[in-house]
């Protein structure tokens, strides 16, 4: 697995993130997974954007 | 841990304990894994439950019960309020729960029961064999290990992988994801005996936001909107800070969590051959409440009971293993969701001048009994035009 951060143009910014998971249950390529208190983006992340619209603090951050 | 188990439990909150409880119990062998370094925190849950609902699965316990409510409040947009009250002057009708305490309890008993239990223990893949599932590739500390199973069952949450590996595709569409934010808030004014519930558009969009008593002064404050709804300047926490800065000014967070809860349509199907899919995981979650413990332990039993008879037969097959998705389906438990999910697709409709006026017609009732659809055929009952199609439905479906 890829390291996060560095693919899918998806930024986590982990001193937000809150780690519930509500991000990885709406991802519809099953690119994202929540271990323990730690999100991790795999290489199926496409930049949709969906788990950052839903992210309840605004964790996530696409930049393309 | 052993190298295999008549049963392999993904996930130590109620529904994983529930079921690992009642399979152990029965002199089964059971492995209960949990990611996390201890069941129960964070909390991800406004921990609200009703009386005969806990009942149901454990004896209620002052360790893990922050408070008892008799009432609810609901508030509509334009701030007029109406108190649902039992009618049984005294009677307590439902608990606020302490969740770091209750699921710590709930897994003790599945390990009191026989079942073995890991903390920080990760199912990180599936063992596959011809299509079915026969265990688990398990993370702990550094170390893998391959766990055999007769049978799985995926109680992973919300944020459940397991059963998408397997090929169950669990995506939850962003406008039934709900998106929430709470703080335990202490030093406030409240009633410690009445939950409180606003509605409204500006408030929380497509959901609610609640007030759940946890004690004299202090309470949970939480709020959940729809995905669709959620955006930068707008998510469940900045909804949520625009509230506390106008009630609770003076209010003190001492913890602020986030979750998502799903209030979409279950899983079209929770089994498959080797493994069970029960609580959130399953997307069994009251669409109208978003209550979810019950429901987690309610198909965790049940699944656990089914599961057992499929491994002492030797046909943990998806046919073998049906009985549970027929059994949940066909249960109150089931029905009510298939209903709720109807009333919420109705209700997340209404304009704010719609849900005035049901609440302001509903103001004086004073309910025979405290559930969600009793309210709703009062409701109904009083706004045949507004809710003209539930109406039908309800009819239909009882």
């Amino acid at each position: 697995m890829l390291p996060a951060n560095s693919i899918g143009m998806l930024k986590i910014h982990r001193d937000i993130c809150g780690y519930c998971g509500c991000c990885v249950s709406v991802c519809p390529e099953g690119a994202l997974e929540l271990i323990d208190a730690y999100l991790e983006v795999d290489e199926r992340c496409t930049s949709c954007g969906i788990c950052a619209k839903v992210c309840p603090l605004g964790a996530l951050e696409v930049t393309k | 841990m052993k190298d295999s188990y008549d049963l392999l439990v993904i996930g130590g909150g109620p529904g994983g304990a529930l079921a690992a409880r009642t399979a152990a119990t029965a002199g089964y062998s059971v492995l209960l894994v949990e990611k996390r370094p201890a069941p129960g925190a964070p909390v991800r849950c406004a921990e609200g439950i009703g009386k005969d609902a806990l009942a149901e699965f454990v004896k209620p316990d002052s360790r893990f019960i922050s408070a008892e409510v008799t009432g609810a409040e609901l508030v509509a947009p334009d701030g007029v309020s109406m108190m649902l009250s039992s009618e049984m002057a005294g009677s307590k009708v439902g608990y606020i729960l302490d969740r770091k305490f209750f699921d710590r309890e709930l897994v003790w008993q599945a390990a009191e029961a026989g079942a073995d239990v890991m903390v920080k223990t990760r199912a990180s893949a599936p063992i596959l064999s011809g299509g079915a599932v026969k265990g688990a590739v398990l993370e702990y500390c550094g170390s893998r290990k391959k766990v055999h199973a007769d049978l799985t069952i995926a109680a992973d949450g919300v944020e459940s992988k397991f059963s998408r590996w397997c090929g169950i595709d669990t995506t939850v569409p962003v406008r039934e994801i709900m998106s929430a934010a709470q703080y335990l808030m202490t030093d406030i004014t409240i009633d410690p005996s009445t939950t409180v519930f606003f509605f409204g558009n500006t408030i929380a969009p497509e959901g609610y936001l609640w007030i759940f008593p946890k004690g004299n002064r202090t309470a949970n404050v939480g709020i959940g909107i729809s995905g669709k709804k959620s955006g930068p300047g707008n998510r469940a926490k900045d909804y949520l800070d625009r509230f506390v800065a106008g009630k609770f000014p003076n209010g003190k967070t001492i913890e602020c969590i986030v979750g998502g809860v799903p209030v979409c349509r279950p899983l079209e199907s929770t089994v498959m051959d080797g493994l069970m899919v029960i609580g959130d995981a399953a997307r069994v979650v009251d669409p109208m409440t978003g209550g979810g413990i019950y429901n987690a332990m309610f198909t965790g039993r049940l699944a656990a009971e089914v599961g057992m008879k499929a491994i002492s037969d030797g046909s943990c097959t998806r046919e073998g293993l049906m009985p549970y998705d027929e059994g949940w389906r066909k249960s109150p438990l089931g029905k009510s969701i298939e209903r709720n999910w109807h009333i919420k697709e109705k209700f997340i409709t209404l304009p704010d001048a719609k849900l005035n006026a049901i609440i302001h017609s509903a103001k004086a009732l004073d309910l025979r009994d405290f559930s969600t659809i009793s309210l709703v055929k009062e409701i109904i009952k009083r706004n045949p035009l507004l809710l003209a199609d539930l109406a039908g439905l309800m009819a239909s479906i009882g």
